[in-house]
Formats: C-alpha cells, structure tokens, sequence
C-alpha cells in the first residue's frame, strides 16, 4: 500500500494579499478585499484566476466559494471547503485542506484564504451586547467572562504557573514581532518599536499575564495562496514552497465545555504537532524558521513548547528576544511581525511569510532557510500546523 | 448555605439564557444548591452540560445536588472593560474551581471579597448565592469565597 501523505505532493505557487490596514480603516468591502488577495496569488503564481478550481478557508469566513467563484469568473468549481472553529485556528488547515484536494485530484489549483473586515463587521475583542447569555457563554458571561482574551487567560495562567515560568518569557515574543515588523513596509506597526520599557508599562489587559502587547490587533485584510500539484509548481514563476505535513484537530475532549478540559493548560497542539512532525518526517530541531500565531503571548509559550522547541524548564533562559530575532537568533520566530505587529490577518500572514522565506525574499531574510513550521492558533479547537520546505528537503 | 446580596459585577451583564439542557441547573442555583450533571449509566460526575456521557454514552443523565466547595484551579483578573455595563468598573477576578469530589469536574464564577487580592491556585473556596430576583426572569449565579 503506498504510503498516505501529503509529504512533497502539494506546493505553494502563489501569495497574496491586500494592504494592511487598521480596523475600520479598510477603503473596500471585505468581499472585495478577498478578490484582492485571490487575483494577487494568482498574480504572483502566473496562473491565470479563471483557471482556479476550488477554495479553502477557515474561521467562519463571510465570502463564500461560490460568490467568488461567480465574481471571478471560474470556469469550474470543483472543491470548496469551511474548516470548523473559530479564530486562525484553522489557518494550516485550509492550506492543509486544499492540498488534500489537490493531491487526492478532486480539483487541480485551490485558493486558501482569509477575508476580515472588522471595521465592517464586529470585532472579535468586545463582548457581545445580548441580554441572555446562551449555551457555554451562559457560564461565563454573567461573570463577565466573554471576550478571547478572558477565554483563554486562564489556561495561560495554570501553564505558566504549573512551570514558574515569567511574563519576561512572553515581553520576549512581543518585542520579536515589533521587531521584525521595524523592516517590513507591509506591517501596521512599522514605525512604532516596542521595548522592554515600553512593554512593562503597558496596561493590563487582563492579569496575571495579558499586558496590552500580549494580544494580537484588529484589523482589515485579506490573504491567499494557491496550492497546486508539486509537478506543476516547478513550471511555474516562483520557487515552490513545498507542504512536507499538515495537521490538525486537538487532543482527547480538548474542546470539553466550560473549561473542563482534561489537559487544561494547553494550546491544544500535543497531539497535533506529533502527526505533524510524523508526516513530515522531520522534528523540532529540523526547523529553520517559526511563524507561531500570537493571539496572545501565552498561548505561544504553550505552542512553542508543545512543538518540542522549549522545553518549559529551560523556558525563562531561553525566551529572550536575541534568540527570537532574525537573521541569527537560534529561533527565529514570526520574521514579518506576525499578528502583533505585521497584521491580524487571521495567521496567513504567517503562512505567507513562511514561503517567503523559503523562497529567499523575505524582509528579515534567515539565510538559507530550507524549512519552515507555521502554527495556527493555539488554545482554540481545532488548532492546526503546517510545515513548509524548500526542494532541498523533498 | 450561604447568600450575598451584594453583587460582585455591575448590572447590565447578560443573563442566562433559558435552555432546556440547562434548566435543571438554574432551577438548582435558584434554591441555593448546586446542581450538576451524573451518568446513571456509569456514575460519574459530567460538567459542562452535555446531552450524552462522554464515557459510557448513556443519555440517561441525572442531576445531582454536589458539595458546593472546591480549590481554585485557575483564575484571572480582567481589566479592560469588554461589555459596556463594565465601562469604569475596576478589575475583579475570575475563578476556575475545581471539585475534587465530583470527578473534579470546573465550574466558573467570580471570586468575592477585595479584587486586588493575591489569588493562588490550589486555595480552598465556597459557593456563595447571588440572586438576581429582579431580572425579568430571576435567575441566581454561584459565586465563591476563601473557604474559612
Ligand atoms: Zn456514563
């Protein structure tokens, strides 16, 4: 029986995306920021978009396939596909998921992407104006828990606890998205750096470890990259990022209601990055670059550390921002600035990001990177990763 | 049992919604007790509610009185204020209790008394009632306090 993969069997051919902008700030539709970001990938791939044949996309997303399908003129749909779950959490699975499409023939040249247009639209940081609370909010809202930074405060708080490890760990993975994002002309906090000063002083979002840098903007844009077979990729314009594993889902009952979750202070990523790191063949040490979602600080930590690459013991030493920083940090992580600093675009960016990368083009270049691991956002469900290779690794 | 008349947030927040799933618990904290789902089927302890046993899949569940005490399991303290009935309200404190005698089953609610306090985890806490008998449809939440 030939192996089930989806090692070296997909690439990365195109990226795309529209103008970074602050929330509300946005000068198009969110519908129209998605046709942006589908005829950029295109674009950048050399594929013309007539000939795009399927979507993927996550977190809810309001431009249906069918819509721009019709928009775009799409010869022929074959694949569309909504990942379950909330916030990025599925940011590696729609790549994941249009590559299963591709390779399994059920369409040739999938879009996965992202369209959020918060000023249109709510935003994901206010508690929701309703007079009853229902279903698992019933629980949590009357105690004034209801925004994600309160949903997920508390995992932070028993994971860092558990482990004695500091808020510095956190300032540490703040301070390399502001940092990278200094050098990259696409992202919302060019031009605003962030020390150690600057981050202490910042206020409490929500305490023990939620300081105002801990947690992601909110903003307008969209993103898409077009997955094609990996015979195909070589013919076209750019050097291919290569997906060498995909994963997804969460651990036993990780979703169990009302905080019960058995293995509560987590991101959600133990089992996940096993199958990820199985399927690719590869480990934690094999990973040049790493584009970690930051909803929040913590929920980095927990990831970091669930892919092997921290070990929490070592976790205060480790996490100071020269080893985050590119080029020659021993980890460089979220290189353009990630949901921080760059944009909020729902962790595409970081996909993004990761085959820029690969293809040498990035704007805090890591010399010679041959692999890169992407993982979507922690501590919701599903959570999903992504690896990403160049030739090199095939 | 003990009661507070006092409330720990401001009004305005939302209320429980009314659910059939549901209903047994909010009846229960209505009558200063708390209430929560056990399997017939394998006697275990089940929360949040669920149609069926995540063990045994029984959808036989029964609702059971517990011991309103546990120990603090997590908690957080949240300042900036995400609903407008929260606007100017200073910080106040969520806790994550755990119930060692039903299967350690959490439950959520706010932890009384000062809100800057030190909380620890681990720390023995109590329930306490807060009824909110002028809601359009009266409905109590279980806070809780360090157990004395
Ligand atoms: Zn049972």
């Amino acid at each position: 029986m030939t192996e089930r993969t989806l090692r070296g069997k997909t690439a990365i051919a195109g990226i795309g995306e529209t103008p970074y902008y602050k929330h509300g700030q946005s000068p198009h539709d969110e519908f129209k920021l998605a046709l942006i970001a589908v005829l950029e990938a295109c674009k950048d791939a050399g594929v013309d978009p007539r000939d795009v044949d399927g979507f993927a996309s996550y977190g809810g997303d309001r431009s249906e396939a069918t819509r721009l399908a019709a928009a775009l003129g799409i010869k022929e749909l074959r694949f569309s596909n909504m990942h379950w779950g909330g916030g990025g959490g599925g940011v590696c699975a729609a790549v994941a998921n249009a590559s299963a499409a591709v390779h399994s023939g059920i369409a040739d040249c999938v879009i996965a992407f992202r369209s959020l247009a918060q000023g249109q639209f709510r935003r994901y940081g206010r508690g929701a104006v309703a007079v009853a609370a229902m279903g698992e909010d019933a629980f949590g809202a009357p105690y004034g828990l209801m925004s994600p930074a309160q949903r997920f405060a508390m995992k932070i708080t028993r994971f860092m606890t558990d482990h004695g490890i500091r808020h510095e760990a956190l300032r540490a993975i703040a301070m390399a998205s502001y940092h990278h994002a200094q050098t990259n002309p696409r992202a919302v906090m060019r031009g605003r750096p962030l020390d150690e000063a600057k981050y202490d002083a910042s206020r409490w979002i929500v305490e023990p470890f939620h300081r105002l840098f801990d947690c992601c903007m909110e903003n307008d844009c969209a993103a898409a990259v077009l997955v094609v077979p990996a015979g195909r990729a070589k013919d076209l314009g750019q050097r291919p990022a290569y997906v060498l594993g995909g994963a997804q889902g969460g651990h036993h009952r990780s979703a169990a209601p009302v905080h019960n979750a058995p293995l509560y202070a987590s991101s959600h990523f133990t089992t996940v990055a096993r199958n990820l790191y199985d399927m690719a063949k590869l480990g934690p040490k094999d990973m040049d670059v790493v584009q970690a979602y930051e909803n929040f600080t913590g929920g980095v930590m927990m990831s970091l550390v669930e892919h092997g690459l921290v070990k929490p013991e070592e976790a205060n030493e480790f996490m100071i921002p020269s080893n985050l920083y590119a080029p020659s940090g021993r980890m460089p992580l979220n290189t353009s600035g990630g949901n921080l600093a760059e944009c909020y675009m729902h962790g595409l960016e970081l996909v993004i990001e990761g085959v820029r990368q690969l293809r040498g083009t990035a704007c805090n270049q890591v010399p010679g990177a041959k692999t890169v691991l992407v993982i979507g956002g922690p501590m919701v469900t599903p959570v999903s990763n992504l690896i990403l290779g160049t030739e090199d690794t095939l | 049992m003990s009661t507070t008349t006092s409330r720990a947030l401001p009004a305005g927040l939302p209320a429980p919604g009314e659910e059939s799933m549901t209903k047994p618990y909010w009846d229960g904290t209505r009558k200063n007790r708390l209430i929560v789902q056990r399997c017939r089927g394998c006697g275990h302890w089940q929360w949040g509610p669920e149609w069926i046993c995540h063990r045994c899949h029984a959808f036989d569940l029964a609702w059971e009185e517990v011991a309103p005490r546990g120990r603090i399991y997590s908690w957080e303290r949240p300042h900036h204020p995400v609903h407008p009935a929260l606007q100017g309200h200073p910080p106040y404190v969520i806790v994550l209790v755990e119930l060692p005698h039903a299967d350690n089953i959490r439950v959520i609610g706010n932890l009384l008394g000062d809100p800057l306090q030190e909380v620890k985890i681990g720390t023995a806490v109590e329930a306490v009632f807060e009824p909110h008998d002028e809601a359009d449809r009266p409905y109590t939440l279980v806070q809780w306090r360090i157990a004395v």
